[in-house]
């Protein structure tokens, strides 16, 4: 149920949705990045690890 | 008790990491959302302000580790220059986009007050100012970063860079007090007897502030573990190419 925000409705929901949506995007970027960065990591060191055995 | 050093050591400081980042995280977004619920639904309207200081719950902590991310980047950007620890250069240079979002939803929620409160989006008020260019700093701090191919350079100067936008940090916390001018207020928190705020204001507001604290380090834990995979996959391709 929303409050009653009286004459500064739209500022309030202004502030609350910039910043909810900035927060959401910072946690989302570094989310993603460090999965970006693992399964790279993981790949190359599985295929150094082939290379290593000789089964290349 | 392990020593604070153990932490230079990346694996160590990815096992520790692997447990505390989720637990960090957990704890904000319960103290987060509770936070946020309390202030938004159940605090009344001020007398003055109206339902605009509802704003307040996420500009302050937004504020707070704006300034705090940077005293975070100093210490560890010291302990780079003193020390030559890489983890303490990665966890700076993780810890930069997001005291950058904190510093810019410090700016747009203040905006946002500013305007119905003070009849202007935007002053050259000292505090107003010194946080501007404490946005600029971290924008010029993040490019720095990735406009040098070398790490270790890059490290050596960015660190070199984060000392002298603590001017700007500073400043931002104290602009209010050294000026005494402008538009921005003082401090509405402090410890000492007979502070201004309510508590039914103070406890969503602490909340956030811890939550904001928590989010800051389960990001900068997360950041920091990309930022060191990142150099052994930057390692390991060196290798990789040296094995033909």
């Amino acid at each position: 149920m929303m409050p009653d925000l009286g004459t500064y409705a739209a500022e309030v929901s202004l502030a609350y949705v910039v910043s909810l949506a900035l927060i959401a995007l910072l946690i989302g970027w570094v989310w993603a990045r460090g999965r970006r960065m693992k399964r790279a990591l993981d790949a190359l060191e599985t295929r150094l690890n082939r290379k290593q055995n000789g089964q290349v | 008790m392990a020593s604070l050093w153990e932490y230079a050591n990346p694996v160590k400081f990815m096992q520790t990491s692997g447990w505390l980042m989720p637990v960090a995280a957990v704890l904000a977004a319960g103290m987060i959302a509770v936070g946020l619920v309390w202030g938004f639904f159940l605090t009344p309207d001020d007398f003055r302000q109206g339902s605009t200081v509802k704003i307040i719950f996420l500009h302050v902590p937004s504020a707070l580790m704006a300034i705090n991310a940077w005293a975070m980047m100093l210490v560890t950007s010291l302990i780079w220059l003193v020390r030559r620890h890489h983890v303490s250069a990665l966890a700076a240079k993780a810890a930069a986009p997001i005291g950058a979002t904190m510093t810019l939803i410090a700016l747009i929620t203040g905006a946002i007050w500013g305007q119905p409160m003070w009849g202007t989006w935007w002053a050259w008020d000292p505090r107003l100012t010194s946080f501007l260019i404490l946005f600029l700093f971290y924008i010029g701090y993040i490019a720095l970063w990735s406009a040098i191919e070398d790490p270790d350079t890059a490290a050596d100067l960015t660190a070199v860079l984060c000392l002298v936008g603590s001017v700007f940090a500073v400043l931002s916390r104290y602009a209010a007090l050294f000026w005494n001018q402008g538009l921005h207020q003082g401090a509405s928190l402090s410890v000492a007897p007979g502070t201004r705020m309510d508590w039914s204001y103070k406890g969503p507001l602490y909340l956030c502030m811890v939550g904001f604290v928590m989010l800051f380090i389960a990001l900068v834990l997360a950041g920091t573990r990309t930022e060191i995979r990142a150099r052994r996959l930057r390692a390991l391709l060196t290798r990789e190419r040296a094995m033909g």
